[in-house]
């Protein structure tokens, strides 16, 4: 895939005035599917999830699922949105193999909300507001496979494999009125905003919000203005940016693209755009116009969703604290400077580090813990921190060192022990005998055997040369196979040397 | 027992129950029957003799070993080719569909054997149930028991044939526009099209969503409730599926025989489902069953329900619009007959668009066409919007009526069954055909026809329509049950025994 002429950002900025839009598709997390009983889950071989009203059989009809309608509702309550009175689900129709009744059951004139507003932070401390249009639920499509060929897309390819177990999975589309005077912002407005919208759903429980899973997905709406102009440019659409940083990228490298085509002359061609999380480009897809035709209609399978405004009030009671106050609260009372507490964040761990707090560790105890040591561990095995051990460990294991029967570096080991299902932190310090030996008889015993084998070292104590217990210090931590707090050891050392400092 | 085809099936039902006779007898009769004079009626798509006597059997043993059933319990049945049936072919009359059985059974098909009916076999249909005829079937057209060379109406024309020509007492068919009732009346049978949402539509192949409703096929009014019974209710898979709590039919249509069962009844005459277009001793029998009617203490009142001139234009917005998008999903993929194009390379859009033009027939290639035109952009609010305004104004016009009378009536048709090939070149011809039924489906209101005589100037069978308002089925049968008595008495017999006597020897070559 060729690169295309990119020009320099702060040229484009110069040159053109940013306008965005996004629209991110989230996955409920629903024990079943949108209009069916079939399992909302993934694993079990393809095609194993289905049944006559997922695959789209003759005579199969939806049924609406009320968790997903409750989770819709709570979300566009947390995104500030009126819901409304009457709602109903209309055909999107078009042909295409993954969809198995060849019409997407979505939602048109009638979403269940709509009107919402998000304020979302960079990190400059910028306070940006994302109108919210609508959020409207729909279906998700199967999965195409396509065999053969060079790069798995279908052209090319020698067939096309479809898996339906993802077909009918209860989607949220969040769509965003046009965002103006990001400017130089725009990319990190873009990335800020999905990341609030994936904390919001996380906050909700109404979304595993795995990005890599595709549970958060996003379509980056980019077109330019030339300054000076109020005739709005064409917009591209980049289709599924799945990363946070992707999203970043693809705005930034959408606003090059697009300053350096229109400034040589050319136009801007409406059409969706596929994100290359590899080469950081965007490519051509389909051309799309405003007149795409779906024949939408009212689903007439479907009776409407009309939700009681004491419902809708029940649901906003129990919406959680919103993600960005309860992270000025948390900071707040845990006394975490910036950078540490953005560590906490930006690794994912807000959750997992309140929760060990929560368990009786110190709020800097927990927060070393996670990035720490927990962290690196995730990495090696590519995992998230948060599925590796849970807080109530940690916590434990951050007990034990307080109460001195752990080093850190013995509690390092204890880590991997209870990571490596062992049991409690308690129960590997006791299984692999792992525990500070606190027994000062044996550490005694070893002192003595080291000072006798040292005369030299121990007449240099006796002489006050106190910097000489380092020899014997390390003969005994090594004869104690490291298992003894050194501090301890060099205070006996001093003390059977009969050299107190 | 001899003639056990004759029996209705609440009579069988009887029999069966004090067990003077057996299912396996009963369902052997039905066979025989369908054997004997099947070549020439072709109401039947698919005949499962062997799976029928084997379930006839079972019911046979439990009734043995002293085991409680259902008052249909062992009565052989027909079901319409557009109910998914997880032992038989599922086609709804389409090549499309051909030789395809679904893995489930659509639910009132799973009621059905729950209640230990005995399914005999799939019925012929219009193709995807359009058409009024049987002559859109891909597999051929049914023939009219009273006359060969006549259509036997449709879209349920194999359902229809098949309970007037006794081979089955009872079938299952599904009304969108008046598949159900006219062919009912033009056979000298009974059918039911409920209120709309009192019988699930899961596993029914749907035209057009809004529309559609399963109901039952029969001889006798007190035998469409006890169908019906086994058929009605709530249904958690079908979201359009009413959760009232219904009245038994069966008690209701046995209380329509109490004496004195008409008094009072304030019976309406829809102004505009009559006059110019109907057929002389159609118009005729109609007045005359007025006429049976006052005399037995109805109040007979004239009401107009001016809207309904605008019934078949929002009708055909309406179906085709929904039957576009339902038959979507009939591309090859993932069930039905694949079609590779002639030649020019093998793309899925490709595959499906040659699939679609083997696989689809004339009628239904219509609709699917004037449905995608009609929910075009730019073109929606003119065509489906405006038809769905009509449909408000026609559930108005039935409001209004029923404020002041307590069922409606009307024929159940225009005319009596007409010939192979007359319609067939005039698309309005046979869509106005349907001009008394389907202002009931665009109201979602029950409706009924039973037979009301035959037309002096052919010799073949009028209906009568009866409609009430919507959840109010009970005094359809009520009403009906009354109505078919009072009749049956004037003429001293029933209709079908009129009927000519189907054996072996007079078979024709079917027409067309
Ligand atoms: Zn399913």
């Amino acid at each position: 895939m060729k690169k295309a002429e990119l020009m320099d950002y702060d040229k484009a900025l110069e040159l053109f005035e940013p306008v965005l839009g996004f629209e991110v598709h989230v996955e409920l997390n629903t024990k079943t599917k949108m209009f069916c009983g079939c399992a909302n889950e993934f694993g079990q071989g393809a095609n194993t999830n289905t049944c006559p009203t997922c695959l789209g059989l003759p005579g199969g009809l939806p049924q609406v699922n009320a968790q997903a309608i409750e989770s819709s509702i709570r979300l566009g309550l947390a995104l500030g949105c009126e819901i409304a009175e009457y709602s109903r689900f209309a055909r999107k129709n078009y042909f295409y193999p993954d969809t198995a009744k060849n019409f997407q059951t979505s939602q048109y004139d009638e979403p269940i909300a709509f009107d919402g507003q998000l304020t979302i932070e960079l990190e400059s401390g910028r306070l940006v507001t994302v109108d919210i249009e609508r959020a409207h639920m729909e279906d998700d499509a199967g999965k195409l496979t396509h065999v053969g060929g060079a790069t798995g897309r279908i052209q090319g390819a020698d067939y096309s494999l479809v898996d339906y177990n993802r077909g009918g999975v209860p989607l949220v589309e969040i769509v965003t009125q046009m965002i103006e005077g990001g400017e130089a912002d725009s990319p990190e407005i873009g990335r800020t905003y999905v990341a609030a919208i994936r904390e919001i759903v996380k906050a909700l429980g109404v979304s595993n919000a795995r990005m890599e899973e595709g549970n958060v997905r996003c379509d980056a709406n980019v077109s330019l203005r030339p300054r000076g102009s109020n005739v709005l440019g064409t917009r591209t659409e980049t289709k599924n940016v799945n990363s946070l940083r992707s999203v970043e990228r693809a705005v930034r490298y959408e606003i090059q693209r697009q300053a350096a085509l229109l400034h040589a002359g050319g136009t801007i061609t409406q059409e969706t755009r596929h994100w290359h999380e590899d080469t950081g480009i965007t490519s051509a897809g389909r051309p799309k116009s405003d007149a795409d035709d779906y024949r939408y209609f009212p689903e007439p399978d479907l009776v409407p969703v009309a939700p009681s405004r004491e419902w809708v009030e029940e649901l906003r009671a129990t919406l959680p604290e919103p993600p960005a106050a309860r992270r000025k609260r948390l900071q707040a009372d845990w006394g975490f400077a910036n950078l540490e507490f953005q560590d906490v964040v930006n690794s994912d761990l807000l959750d997992a580090v309140e929760a060990t707090i929560a368990a009786g560790a110190a709020p800097q105890a927990a927060r070393k813990w996670w990035t720490g040591e927990v962290a690196r561990l995730a990495n090696v095995s590519g995992v998230s921190a948060d599925s590796l051990v849970q807080p109530a460990q940690v916590a434990a294991l951050i007990e034990l060192v307080v109460a001195g029967t752990l080093t850190d570096r013995l509690a390092r080991q204890v880590l991997e022990g209870v990571i490596a299902g062992e049991g409690t932190p308690l129960e590997v310090v006791e299984s692999r005998g792992l525990a500070v030996v606190s027994d000062d008889g044996a550490l005694i015993a070893a002192i003595d055997e080291a000072l006798a084998a040292q005369p030299d070292v121990l007449a240099k104590i006796r002489d006050g040369k106190v910097q000489a217990a380092g020899a014997v210090i390390g003969a005994v931590m090594k004869a104690m196979r490291g298992q003894a707090d050194a501090a301890r050891v060099r205070e006996l050392v001093l003390e059977r040397a009969g050299a107190a400092e | 027992m001899t003639n056990l085809i004759k029996r209705s099936a609440a009579d069988l039902s009887e029999l069966l129950a004090d067990r003077s006779v057996s299912s396996v007898e009963v369902t052997q009769a039905h066979l025989d029957q369908i054997a004997a004079i099947e070549t020439g009626v072709h109401a039947f798509l698919h005949v499962a003799g062997d799976a029928a006597l084997a379930a006839a059997a079972r019911i046979d043993a439990r009734r043995a070993a002293g085991e409680v059933l259902g008052p249909l319990a062992g009565v052989p049945i027909a079901i319409k080719d557009v109910l998914a049936t997880i032992d038989m072919p599922s086609t709804a009359g389409s090549r499309i569909l051909e030789g395809w059985i679904p893995p489930y059974d659509a639910t009132v098909v799973r009621r059905v054997r729950d209640a230990g009916l005995i399914p005999l076999g799939k019925t012929n249909m219009d193709e995807f149930a359009m058409g009024s005829s049987t002559e859109f079937s891909a597999y051929g057209p049914t023939h009219n028991p009273w006359d060969f060379d006549r259509i036997p109406g449709g879209s349920g024309g194999g359902s229809a044939a098949a309970v007037s020509s006794f081979e089955a007492p009872l079938a299952l068919g599904s009304d969108t526009g008046g598949s159900i009732r006219q062919p009912a009346a033009v056979t000298g049978s009974v059918g039911v099209k409920p209120t709309y949402g009192g019988v699930s539509r899961y596993g029914s192949i749907a035209l057009a969503s809004s529309l559609d409703q399963v109901g039952p096929v029969t001889r006798t009014v007190l035998d469409a409730a006890l169908l019906h019974d086994v058929i009605g209710g709530h249904d958690p898979l079908d979201s359009t599926s009413l959760t009232d709590t219904w009245p038994s039919m069966a008690a209701a249509a046995r209380a329509g025989l109490a004496d004195g069962a008409l008094k009072g009844v304030r019976v309406g005459v829809v102004k505009e489902l009559g006059g110019d277009g109907f057929q002389a001793g159609v118009a005729q029998r109609f007045t005359e069953t007025l006429a049976l009617l006052a005399a037995a203490g109805a109040e007979i009142v004239e009401v107009s329900a001016p809207n309904f001139e605008y019934a078949i234009a929002a009708y055909y917005l309406i179906l085709p619009a929904e039957a576009s998008s339902n038959l979507a999903r009939f591309d090859s993929v993932r069930f039905g007959i694949r079609v590779n194009p002639e030649d020019g390379p093998l793309t899925s859009e490709r595959v499906m668009a040659a699939t679609r033009d083997a696989g689809f027939g004339p009628e239904v290639k219509r609709r699917i066409i004037l449905g995608t035109y009609a929910l075009s952009a730019g073109y929606y609010d003119a065509y489906y919007g405006s038809a769905q305004k009509v449909r408000t104004l026609i559930q108005r016009d039935f409001d209004a009526a029923f404020a002041k009378v307590d069922v409606l009536v009307s024929p159940s048709a225009p005319t009596t069954a007409f010939k192979f090939g007359e319609k067939m070149a005039d698309p309005m011809a046979m869509y106005l055909n349907d001009v008394t039924t389907i202002p009931a489906n665009l109201a979602g209101i029950p409706g009924m026809s039973l037979p009301m005589g035959l037309a002096p100037e052919d010799g073949l069978p009028v209906g009568l329509q009866i409609m009430a308002p919507a959840k109010m089925d009970a005094r359809l049968y009520s009403f009906g049950a009354a109505v078919e008595a009072l009749l049956e008495a004037s003429w001293g017999h029933t209709l079908l025994s009129q009927a000519p006597e189907l054996a072996p020897k007079e078979i024709t070559e079917g027409a067309v």
